[in-house]
């Protein structure tokens, strides 16, 4: 192209500050990276640092070359008076979430199943249970969990802010920059390098790169909303802001660690003792609290409306529901270390805490499901909003149900059991997996301009096939998980256990295998749900975009 | 060592709760006043009404 390297409307083609920078910045970290390479202390480390070389070149690559191809001018914030949206980074992140759900839905039933049969262990290190369960957590939570919130988060802030999205590299660099720590994290694992802390796993290298990807995601979404159109902020971007604030907060003060040498992966935290399992878990809860509830609800609050096209049924309710649930999830962390070293006060004020998070947690669940009021019949003919509808009403299941766990009394025989692991699903499969899903089904048509999905049926089959493996997790857990806790504290008449663990570990046998079903049911539904979405892709455009006519697409009732 | 905690026992205990009830009671005339209606029926069809 000839106008490349002439002056187009009176801008002259130069790289950009943020383009020489970055290019710069990473040849130095590829320069670096191989010198750590070179000195490092044991051949896992090692390999990430090579990783982090190669990446790093590519990505100066990458730069250089997207400069050549671009025009002189950067792409414009709005075109004929309507803002220039910028879904790139928003496409990559869905279609990244998609494949880290399947990949961390797949791992989580080979451990389920790891559980019902050791031998499937295959006495290897780098597929050991121990290995693999961080791997699960953190592919479901971190990588499927985290790039649908970027996504959605891109999405959303642009389209109720009516603003192009902040940064010409930034958004690529947080969307490409968080998926390469999910490689670093998930690999660190399975070669065997970890903190050893729960869901606070990766090693101090990771930690600071995710730092640095973090704090340009906040930039990015706030400098976005800095160039807003529209004078109020809209709340899902609140629930969002508050997600991505404490976030950063909680992985500074959970990761304050010193390395004991540049040159190794091994790394010591600055707390000790209690203060450091107060720190844990104040970061494990609300890892909880904001990362899989605050902008997850982000999601509710945008996409229930939009999809059932009917405004939020009380505004005023969801602004109570913002402040109230930040200020209290803040405090409930402690629930996690009841009977232990811990204070008995400061236990006391988690399960406190807890407690009066019923309130704000319901308030939520009920705006979003009354948003409803006036189109529920959509629920018989939209599968998609049935899986959304369904989430909120797992979000309430599951929001009453961890209060209830959190009381001393109640958490005496639920804490340490498989009670513990079955209300995490209820949340995680139930609130976060499905309304996830359903943003990800109202997503990819709007984004690649489709107007509809492949097929609704198949979200139909997606739907009823995850709801029963839903359902056959969470009731074997429970069964279990009391199981569990009864037997452990059951005494004869001599005063002595009744079982020995052993006998505890066999019980659970068939709750086992029951549980690992209902995790390839779950897992069947995603394989049809990246289908579906493979298929909606690949379907032709019937929204003409393109040619900038933006035709109405009016679609009769079906 | 024990001064201090309980200095700052103290002073959360006290003024850390009338400050979260502050704030919350502040929360509640913002989201509640009735002058704000207008903005807030606008800000519930945001995601309804746009390009």
């Amino acid at each position: 192209m000839s106008q490349q390297s002439s002056a187009v409307g009176g801008v002259r083609k130069s790289l950009t500050f943020g383009e020489g920078g970055l290019a710069v910045v990473f040849a130095l970290l590829a320069l670096s990276s191989i010198t750590v390479a070179a000195k490092a202390q044991d051949s896992a480390y090692a390999f990430h640092a090579y990783l982090s070389a190669f990446a790093s070149l590519a990505t100066v690559f990458v730069i250089l070359n997207r400069y050549m191809d671009r025009p002189a001018a950067l792409p414009p914030l709005m075109i004929d008076g309507k803002p220039n949206y910028n879904f790139g980074p928003v496409k990559f992140a869905t279609l990244a979430s998609v494949f880290w759900g399947l990949a961390g839905f797949l791992v989580g039933v080979i451990i389920a199943f790891q559980l019902a049969f050791p031998a499937l262990n295959f006495d290897l290190p780098w597929i050991a249970f121990g290995r693999l369960r961080p791997l699960h957590t953190s592919a479901v939570i971190f990588a499927f969990g985290g790039n649908v919130l970027i996504a959605t988060s891109f999405y959303v802030v642009q389209r109720t802010s009516r603003a192009r999205l902040a940064g010409y590299l930034a958004p690529w660099f947080v969307v490409l920059g968080y998926n390469f720590f999910i490689v670093i994290a998930g690999t660190g694992y399975l070669l065997g390098i970890t903190q050893g802390k729960e869901y606070a796993e990766p090693e101090w290298y990771a930690d600071l790169w995710l730092t640095v990807v973090w704090v340009t995601y906040l930039l990015v979404f706030l400098a976005t909303l800095w160039r807003r159109q529209e004078p109020h902020i809209y709340v899902a971007n609140w629930f969002y802001l508050a997600f991505i604030v404490t976030i950063a907060v909680l992985h500074l003060g959970n990761n304050a660690t010193i390395p004991i040498s540049v040159f190794s992966p091994k790394s010591y935290i600055v707390w000790s003792g209690v203060q450091d399992a107060m720190v844990q878990w104040w970061y494990g809860h609300n890892a909880v609290g904001f990362f899989l509830t605050a902008g997850f609800l982000a999601i509710m609050y945008y996409f229930i409306p939009k999809r059932a096209d009917r405004p939020v049924y009380s505004y005023r309710l969801s602004i109570i529901h913002f402040w109230a649930l930040i200020f209290l999830y803040i405090w409930a962390g402690p629930h996690h270390l009841h009977y232990t070293a811990l204070p008995d006060w400061a236990q006391t004020l988690g399960m406190t805490f807890s407690i009066m998070l019923w309130m704000p947690s319901w308030g939520g669940m009920i705006n979003g499901l009354m948003t409803l009021s006036g189109a529920w019949d959509k629920l018989r003919t939209d599968p998609v909003l049935r899986m959304m509808v369904v989430s909120v009403a797992f979000y309430g299941m599951s929001t009453f149900e961890g209060p209830l766990m959190s009381v001393k009394a109640v958490n005496s025989l639920s804490h340490y059991t498989d009670w513990t692991i079955g209300h995490v699903h209820s949340g995680a499969l139930g609130w976060v997996a499905y309304i996830s899903f359903g943003a990800i089904y109202c997503l990819v048509p709007w984004l690649w301009q489709k107007r509809e999905l492949y097929s609704l049926r198949l979200v139909n089959w997606h739907f009823w096939i995850s709801t029963i493996g839903i359902v056959f997790y969470i009731s074997s857990m429970w069964v279990a998980g009391i199981l569990q806790g009864l037997m452990w504290r059951a005494y004869t008449s001599l005063g002595f256990l009744e079982y020995s663990f052993i006998e505890t570990v066999e019980a659970m046998h068939p709750f086992y295998i029951i549980r690992a079903l209902g995790g390839v049911l779950f897992l069947i539904g995603g394989l049809l749900m990246a289908f579906n979405i493979f298929m909606t892709i690949r379907q032709p455009s019937t929204v003409e975009a393109d040619t900038g006519v933006h035709t109405p697409s009016l679609v009769p009732a079906e | 060592m024990n001064e201090t905690y309980r200095a700052l026992a103290e002073f959360a205990q006290t003024w850390g709760l009338l400050y979260f009830v502050g704030i919350f009671l502040c929360v509640l005339i913002y989201a509640l006043s009735p002058s704000r209606k207008a903005q807030f029926d606008h800000a519930a069809r945001l995601p309804l009404s746009e390009d």
